[in-house]
Order: structure tokens, then C-alpha cells, then sequence
């Protein structure tokens, strides 16, 4: 057969699906556009930024605007990206490790976090637990309840403590009026309130996953346990909290990861005093106006947290399939 | 026995939502003091909300504020859900994983990282801080928050609806928004809502983008907060817990109604 023959059919069939193989292409393109637009935007605002953070960190700081030397750019051609690439340097990394100051605020940061996240479940726990319990009529209020302060303003939820725990503070005025204590006790100012401040502030982020987990639990394995006789405490410890497990790990990476960098709580509510990595990041790029160095220590950071937010995304996906 | 709420149970809610409530409430109860003590009352006044109208500088970052909060959260809707509908339904494609990494990092990592990274991005594109910067930055904190609430929306969807239309002969595309839409819609509605209040709210990664002339209002309550503590303060925030609250009920109450609505038109058509 002649090769125009297989033309003359190929298009004989093509106008014959014409349209459909139109409509096929177009869909095709718009999905291919659902896809593209997102993933387009997140790296170009999610995931340069990050390499820009990475090569910035690798720079020196200069008296200059923006206050750091160039680095790795191809302005200058090939020869200039390698001429450039013998200026890197590791040294805001050495200074870190060498400062005593560095090390203890990542150290600190990771255990205030560590301690706070503990709080948050024990707090968390008991909420999300008699919320599960609770009559289902009751519970969409109750969770509408449990979010609403998620709505209001971070910033504005720290700053009501401040009134709270401060020496003359309307804690304080309680407690010495009630004749609890003598004098007044010194939270404000100490890792105390920040402890305090993180609870509270990311309490929502641990009542909901545990609530998710805990609503889809069947209670009649508690009530089979103890027709078996087994006592309360051990029936929760082997059946509820295991069954619970997916919402605890969940809470807890939700509260403890964006715990490690916080700001405004231990800038608002631990005072000069206290020790952490996002402040000290806040203050080496506001007050320092050292950005190289702001930059190492982000880089370094993202390093500590990158193994739970891994875990984080993983549980996240694993909850999607499940809910399939 | 599913039912029984022990005594525990109560008061483990009754305390926690003390907790939660208590900080909220003594706040703007202070804001109607009349002494300039914050925790010390000394009657009941309205002139602190006064003075906040007086207040230039408060009142122009108000402005900006809710400009940027409007923008962002709008194309942030957009873009958000355009990634569930990636993430749900395209299951199978190059960098799939990458994707979903994108789409939930955001949501845990350290705001100072997030500033940082964007500024660093804005200087090295040569994009001048203000405005147009501190509303792309929220864009891309926002869009994952309703990403996440749009698909958890889109999982539990039921795509007979969609097979059903297309078998009648709807194009994708149509189907699309005529069908998927207007079920998904109340998920796309608390999505903009969760996405404009995470930017009405930001102070850390506004910090780091925004320039002169764009100062927000959580910086310059920031700004103010660390001089000390006042009732114009509590003021400003009794108002926009007043303005949230109010938004948030009334999207509830809207919701309802279109579930009760839908509900009631279901049994019509099971009974018809």
C-alpha cells in the first residue's frame, strides 16, 4: 500500500472522530493546566526560595544593598560563575558552630518545643477524647468550638496573656487574693510563659487529629474489654490510645515543627532572657541586618526539621488514602 | 453506650474551653476599661475605640491589611484549588510526590524560614518590596492551607455525579462547573475564609516581605505591643475578633441552611 493511501484513511478517520479527538486534545490541555499552574507557582515561591537561601548562606555579608556579596550568578559569563564558585564559603557555618550561642538556641528550641508538644497532648488529650464522646448532636458545636479560636488572631491570642502573667498581672491579683500565694509569682519573662503561650496557641492543632482519630473508634471494644475484665486504665492504654495513634502522631508533628522556629511567643512572652533559634534568626537578619548568616542559620534549621516534616507530608498521605 | 459522657468528659471540655476562651474574653473586657492599666478596672468607657479612630497610622494599616487579605486569599482560593484537584484526582504524574511535599511543607514550616526564603527571593529578582510582595508571599502560605480543605472536601466526593453527567454528554470541562463545583463550593467558601484570616493575621512572614508604605496592622500592633501594653490595643483586637466571629457565623449559618436545603430536596426527590 502507498503511503498516501494510509494518509488518505488515517485523515478519512480522523474527520470521521474529529471532534471527539478535539475535545480529547482540550481536555487533555486543561488538565494538563490543573496540574502546571500550582506546580509552577510552589517552585517558584516554595522551592527557589530555598536554593536562594542555600547560596546566600554560602556568601559573605558586605556594607552593600542588598548587604551580601554576589554569588553564582552567570552576569559575568561562564569564567564569572567560576571564579565565583572559589568565593563560596563555608564560614557563617564554621561561626555557628563555634558560637556557644547558636548551638544552645537550636538545642533549647528543640527541647522547648519537644516539652511544649508533651503539654499540648496531655492537654489535648482529654478534650479531644470527651468531645469524641460526646452526644453526636452536640458534636459539630463543640468542634465549631474548638476551631473558632484558630480563627482569631495569633498574634492577638499571645498578646492576651501578657495582661494574664504579668507580676501585677490579673493572675497574679487572683492568686493573692485568694491567699494562694504570698507574692507574685514571675512567669512573664521565662520559659514558663512560653510553655504556656505554645499550649494555648497550638492546642486546635492537636484537639482535631485526635478527634478525627478518636470519633472513628468503636466504643464496643472498650465494652468488650471489660466485660473480659480488664480495668479502665489498661483498656485505654491497649485499645483506645494505640487506635489513637494516627491522630497523636499527626498532633504532634503539627504542634512540635513550627514550635522549633517560633517567634512570637518567645519574643512576647519569654522577654530578653530566653533562648530560641527563630528569634535569634529575627534579630540576626532585623538587628544584625547580617543576612548571610540569618541564612545559614535557616539552612540549618530546615536541615533539623526536615525528618518530621517528611514524616508529616507521609502521615498526611497515608490519611488521604485511607479516607479513599 | 457510645453515648455515655462521664463527669470527666465534661469537665475535661468545660476546662479546655475555659482555657481557650478565658484569655479571649478577659481581652475585650479590659478593652472597656477606663483606666489605662490594662489589668486594673476602673470602669466602663468606650473611649478607647475612639482614640483608634483618631489613629492614622492604625487606620491606614487596617487598609492595607484588609486590601491584601482580599487579593491573597482570592487568587489563593484559585490556586488552591487547582492543587486539591491535582492532588486528588491525578493520582499518576513525573514529580507527583514533590508536589504533595510542596503543598503540605508550607503548612508546618517555620514562618521565620518562609519570610526569609521569599525575601531572599524578591531581592534576587530585583522585585521591590511593598505591596505586591507581602500579597504574593501570602498567596503562597495561603493556598496550601485551602489546598488541604478543598481536597478533604474532593476525597469524599462522589464521582458517580460527574460519570453520570459526562454520560449524558457534558463535556469535562462543563461538568466541572456545573457539577463538582457547587457541591465542592462550601469547602472553596471556608478555604477563602481560613486563607484570609491566616493573612489578616501574619506578622512574621509580613515582616520579612513588605517594605515601606505597606506596614500592616499586625506589625504596627506588633510595633505597639512592644512598647507596652494599652486598652487601644485591646480595642483594635476586639474588633477584628468582632469582625472574624461574625464572618465565621455567618458562613456557618449559610452552610447550614444549603445542607438543610439540600437535604430537604433529597427526600422530595426519594419521595417523587
Amino acid at each position: 500500500m502507498s503511503n498516501a493511501a494510509v494518509t488518505a484513511a488515517t485523515s478519512s478517520r480522523a474527520t470521521a472522530a474529529g471532534k471527539s479527538a478535539l475535545a480529547r486534545l482540550g481536555e487533555a490541555f486543561v488538565s494538563r493546566l490543573v496540574i502546571l499552574i500550582p506546580y509552577l507557582w510552589l517552585v517558584f515561591f516554595f522551592l527557589i526560595p530555598f536554593v536562594i537561601v542555600f547560596k546566600i548562606s554560602l556568601s559573605q555579608t558586605a556594607i552593600a544593598i542588598p548587604p551580601y556579596t554576589p554569588v553564582l550568578g552567570f552576569g559575568d559569563g561562564l569564567a564569572g560563575f567560576f571564579a565565583q564558585l572559589n568565593e563560596l564559603s563555608i564560614d557563617n557555618y564554621i561561626w555557628l558552630t563555634q558560637d556557644a550561642l547558636y548551638v544552645n538556641a537550636y538545642v533549647t528550641s528543640v527541647i522547648v518545643a519537644a516539652i511544649s508538644t508533651v503539654l499540648t497532648l496531655l492537654v489535648g488529650y482529654p478534650i479531644a477524647y470527651g468531645m469524641a464522646r460526646a452526644p453526636a448532636m452536640l458534636r459539630p458545636t463543640l468542634l465549631m468550638l474548638v476551631i473558632l479560636p484558630f480563627w482569631t488572631s495569633f498574634l492577638i491570642r499571645v498578646y492576651a496573656w501578657i495582661g494574664i502573667l504579668k507580676p501585677e498581672g490579673l493572675l497574679n491579683q487572683l492568686l493573692l487574693a485568694t491567699g494562694i500565694i504570698g507574692q507574685p509569682l514571675v512567669i512573664l519573662n521565662t520559659y514558663t510563659a512560653i510553655f504556656i503561650g505554645i499550649v494555648y496557641s497550638y492546642l486546635p492543632f492537636m484537639v482535631l487529629p485526635l478527634y478525627s482519630a478518636l470519633e472513628k473508634m468503636d466504643y464496643s471494644l472498650i465494652e468488650a474489654a471489660k466485660d473480659l475484665g480488664c480495668p479502665p486504665t489498661s483498656a485505654f492504654w491497649k485499645i483506645t490510645f494505640p487506635l489513637s495513634l494516627p491522630g497523636v502522631i499527626a498532633g504532634c508533628l503539627l504542634v512540635f515543627i513550627p514550635a522549633v522556629g517560633e517567634f512570637v511567643i518567645p519574643d512576647l512572652l519569654g522577654g530578653s532572657q530566653t533562648l530560641m533559634i527563630g528569634k535569634t534568626l529575627w534579630n540576626e537578619f532585623f538587628a544584625n541586618r547580617d543576612w548571610p548568616v540569618s541564612s545559614a542559620v535557616a539552612v540549618i534549621l530546615l536541615l533539623l526539621l526536615i525528618v518530621p516534616i517528611m514524616l508529616f507530608q507521609r502521615a498526611q498521605a497515608r490519611a488521604q488514602e485511607q479516607d479513599r | 453506650m457510645n453515648a455515655t459522657w462521664s463527669r470527666f468528659n465534661i469537665t475535661s471540655i468545660v476546662l479546655g474551653f475555659a482555657f481557650l476562651y478565658l484569655p479571649i474574653v478577659l481581652l475585650v473586657v479590659f478593652s472597656f476599661n477606663e483606666s489605662k492599666l490594662v489589668t486594673v478596672w476602673g470602669g466602663f468607657s468606650t473611649k478607647w475605640y475612639v482614640s483608634l479612630f483618631h489613629n492614622q497610622g492604625l487606620m491606614d494599616a487596617t487598609w492595607v491589611t484588609a486590601r491584601v487579605a482580599v487579593i491573597s486569599a482570592t487568587v489563593a482560593t484559585v490556586l488552591g484549588t487547582l492543587a486539591a484537584l491535582t492532588l486528588t484526582r491525578y493520582t499518576r504524574f513525573k514529580g507527583r510526590t514533590l508536589f504533595s511535599g510542596m503543598v503540605f511543607a508550607p503548612l508546618v514550616m517555620p514562618e521565620v524560614i518562609t519570610g526569609l526564603s521569599l525575601l531572599l527571593l524578591f531581592v534576587a529578582v530585583g522585585l521591590d518590596r511593598g505591596f505586591l510582595t507581602v500579597t504574593l508571599a501570602h498567596i503562597t502560605l495561603t493556598m496550601c492551607f485551602v489546598a488541604v480543605v478543598v481536597q478533604s472536601r474532593l476525597i469524599t466526593f462522589d464521582r458517580s455525579l460527574e460519570e453520570a453527567a459526562m454520560d449524558l454528554g457534558a463535556p469535562p470541562v462543563k461538568t466541572f462547573f456545573q457539577i463538582t463545583l457547587p457541591v465542592i463550593m462550601p469547602a472553596i467558601v471556608s478555604g477563602w475564609m481560613l486563607a484570609f484570616t491566616l493573612s489578616l493575621d501574619d506578622l512574621v512572614i509580613a515582616s520579612f516581605t513588605s517594605g515601606p508604605g505597606a506596614t500592616t496592622l499586625p506589625m504596627k500592633i506588633y510595633s505597639q505591643v512592644r512598647l507596652g501594653v494599652t486598652p487601644e490595643i485591646n480595642a483594635a483586637c476586639t474588633i477584628l475578633i468582632a469582625v472574624v466571629a461574625v464572618g465565621v457565623i455567618i458562613a456557618s449559618l449559610a452552610n447550614k441552611r444549603r445542607e438543610f436545603q439540600r437535604q430537604r430536596d433529597e427526600q422530595a426527590a426519594q419521595r417523587g
